[in-house]
């Protein structure tokens, strides 16, 4: 859909449509700073500007990764410097609660709503949270609860990570903001819903969320990615999560972007002592995809499980990075990343464990399985492990496989169409993944999502959802 | 009810069975015997649908259809059932999920209404104790985790559970310690009626001891080379199978 290569060239749209190219990145994104400096009033002083101007400054120099870079290793991300996206999209009036339903999980939950991302109060929803649980607009916290965001934001994800990060941390505006108070828990989900219109062409949108949860507490997120259209917008978010001593946190991403749009991501996790952080990461839509997980486990009594999910199909690229810290001594990780290919779809998978000296007893297992139904789909799968204790139990391996022949004989042996059969073994290799979701609704709506997306063994090529 | 007649079938360019005439009819167990090698378990695998035989000669039909032209799981919704040698480990499908699914598949063929799950538990609870199975088993992935024991008292299971026309044993015995021969061969006694038929396919005779049958066959080098009833069975216990592989050697050099 779009050429890659060097820059300043003419660049295949959708449509046929073609659009010289005036700039490279660095110096679209710095043109863009400089106007986003001259709509702030004020704002400019404030330290946080500070450190954006840090993040514009490292990215002048660095702009997007390369392939020469060893984490950029199987992933062009070239093709996202070609365009140069747009900020401030329009803001969209016309977004009613039935074009949002399709979407809602479950009516309960309460919701934070971002429309080409823009905080649509009309239509987000924080009603019976207990004392001490905060969900709100980071714009908002950001007049509101100064010592969490000064204490937390931008503190953990950094701006030397990539330039997605640096981007990020230069533009965002907005995105959500939950903070749950020492001894605070509430147990179901908040649906953080991230949706696109077809306003959003060539727009790049910057959300941003901070999710901090004190001692002794318990939350648990869904941050959902959503487009309305098959539009070609550029997707960056960055999620910092902190899970305080003791404290519980669960955190969904369910993905589907536009299959046209680009989503690159970090979610930067910072783990004290004997907390537990879960992550569910499902990567559905997207036409290059990165994720990167990194979580830092610097306490001891730790639990990280890390799962996670991808379909990809048609000329799709999903990569999954990451990065586990074991910082202190017994603590435990545990990760799971499953993908499905289809087409001429690739994947990548690089899963890094990092035990640092102190770290004795570190209890470590990653794995990574990849179902192929096509003959041209590729995956690269790349375990990592740099271990600097020596009392330590680490494991991992990575699989790429077909669908098994003799599983599809006795399925159909019993009466059961080849079509039905290939299906349920596709809906079987998925559902390791998907019995570790709790919540029946999420379970059911992720489920009934993965199996919308199956047809004669293969998936299909839809519009998302 | 099964007419097989000259049936040719190779694999991967070698021809395996190499002329096989055999007649099945309602009510009626055949046993098929014969040394390693002989194409045993390639008569089941081609009666089931296998995609690796190729079938080069012959027909099959069976209860009045063309047998040979049809997909394995129209075979199986026709009343074909074949007890695997190796049942096959299906992680992430659910025991319980997958046979009724099957067994919905063939209701809907024979024009009957599907089972709602509550039904069909009440169904399966009935078949499990005739395999001795616990119900636990309804919970955990097809054949995933299952002893060599357990495996085979699920086919018989999945058999009681779909009642099939025509049933094809294939070694359902081999590797079974007594008492899980037993029950299964207490699972197909019980089955047997005048409406349906059996072709248990075995290496040893011990398991007709238990499973009487109504026609012996020696298969050796892709043909039935001998018929008989239960006595050539035990024959073949007490003398083995040099004897037969000796005739036809001395058939072939006249």
């Amino acid at each position: 859909m779009v050429t890659t290569g060097s820059k300043k060239k003419i660049v295949g749209l959708k449509g046929g449509e073609m659009k010289r190219q005036l700039s490279t990145e660095r110096e679209w994104y710095s043109q863009l700073f400089t106007e986003f400096e001259r709509s702030l009033n004020g704002e400019s002083k404030t330290p946080l500007h500070a450190i954006r101007k840090e993040a514009i400054d490292w990215f002048s120099d660095h702009g997007f990764p390369t392939m020469r870079q060893e984490e950029w290793r199987f992933t062009n991300v070239s093709a996202i410097g070609e365009i140069d996206f747009k900020t401030g999209i329009p803001k969209v009036e016309d977004i009613a609660p039935t074009d949002l339903s399709p979407y809602v999980i479950n009516n309960d939950y309460n919701r934070l709503v971002f429309v080409d991302g823009c905080f649509f109060a009309g239509l987000s929803r924080t009603e019976n949270l207990p004392d001490g649980v905060t969900v709100k607009s980071l714009q908002e916290a950001m007049l509101t609860d100064q010592e969490v965001i000064q204490k937390n934001l931008t503190k953990h994800a950094k701006i030397d990570e990539n330039g997605f990060v640096a981007l990020n941390t230069a533009f965002f505006k907005d995105g959500a903001f939950i903070h749950v108070s020492k001894n605070s828990l509430y147990e179901q989900p908040i649906h953080l819903i991230y949706l696109m219109t077809e306003k959003s062409k060539e727009s790049v949108v910057f959300p941003r969320n901070l999710i901090v949860a004190e001692q002794n507490s318990q939350i648990s997120f869904i941050e959902n990615y959503i487009s309305l259209s098959d539009t070609l917008y550029f997707m960056n978010p960055v999620t910092e999560v902190v899970a305080g001593e003791n404290a519980v946190v669960h955190h969904y991403k369910i993905q589907q972007d536009s299959l046209n749009a680009f989503h690159t991501s970090l979610m930067q996790v910072y783990q004290e002592r004997s907390s537990n952080y879960t992550s569910h990461n499902y990567a559905f839509g997207g036409s290059i995809v990165r994720n990167d997980i990194k979580t830092m486990l610097d306490g001891e009594g730790i639990e990280c499980t890390l799962n996670g999910l991808y379909l990809a199909r048609g000329t799709q690229l999903i990569d999954n990075h990451s990065v586990i810290e074991h910082a202190k001594p017994h603590c435990n990780s545990r990760e799971l990343y499953k993908g499905i290919l289809d087409n001429q779809a690739r994947a990548v998978f690089s899963g890094k464990i990092q035990v640092f000296p102190d770290a004795q007893k570190t209890d470590a297992i990653q794995s990574n399985q990849n179902l192929i139904l096509s003959e041209e789909a590729t995956v690269d799968t790349k375990p990592q492990l740099e271990i600097y204790a020596d009392d330590v139990k680490c494991t991992h391996g990575g699989t790429v496989g077909q669908i098994n022949k003799d599983g599809i004989f006795y399925l159909r042996a019993r009466g059961i169409s080849a079509d039905m059969a290939k299906n349920l073994m596709i809906q079987a290799f998925a559902g390791e993944v998907t019995d570790r979701l709790k919540g029946e609704s999420l379970k059911e709506h992720i489920v009934t999502f993965v199996l919308s997306q199956l047809a004669d063994g293969h998936l299909k090529i839809m519009h998302l959802p | 009810m099964l007419s097989i007649k000259n049936l040719h079938a190779a694999v991967a360019g070698n021809e395996i069975l190499k002329g096989i005439d055999l007649e099945v009819k309602a009510g009626q167990v055949h046993a098929i015997m014969g040394p390693n090698g002989s194409g045993k378990s390639t008569l089941a695998a081609v009666l089931a649908g296998r995609e690796e035989f190729e079938v080069t000669r012959g027909t099959v039909s069976f209860a009045g259809k063309d047998l040979l032209g049809l997909a394995p799981e129209e075979r199986a919704r026709e009343g074909l059932f074949l007890a695997f040698q190796y049942p096959v480990e299906i992680p992430g499908v659910n025991s319980s999920y997958f046979l009724r699914t099957a067994l919905n598949e063939i209701r809907q063929h024979r024009g009957l209404e599907k089972v709602s799950a509550m039904e069909f538990l009440k169904i399966i609870r009935e078949k499990l104790q005739l395999v001795e199975m616990d119900e636990k088993f309804l919970k955990r992935s097809v054949n995933e985790g299952f002893s060599g024991g357990e495996k085979k008292r699920n086919e018989i299971l999945q058999m009681a559970t779909l009642e099939p026309r025509l049933a094809v044993l294939d070694e359902t015995d081999s590797g079974l310690d007594i008492d899980a021969l037993k029950i299964v061969a207490n699972g197909v006694n019980k089955l047997r009626s005048k409406d349906n038929a059996f072709i248990v396919v075995t290496h040893y005779q011990r398991l007709l001891n238990y499973i009487i049958p109504d026609f012996v066959h020696v298969l050796y080098q892709g043909k039935i080379v001998k018929s008989g009833d239960k006595e050539l069975a035990l024959h073949l216990e007490d003398y083995g199978y040099d004897w037969i592989k000796e005739e036809n050697s001395r058939s072939e050099r006249w």
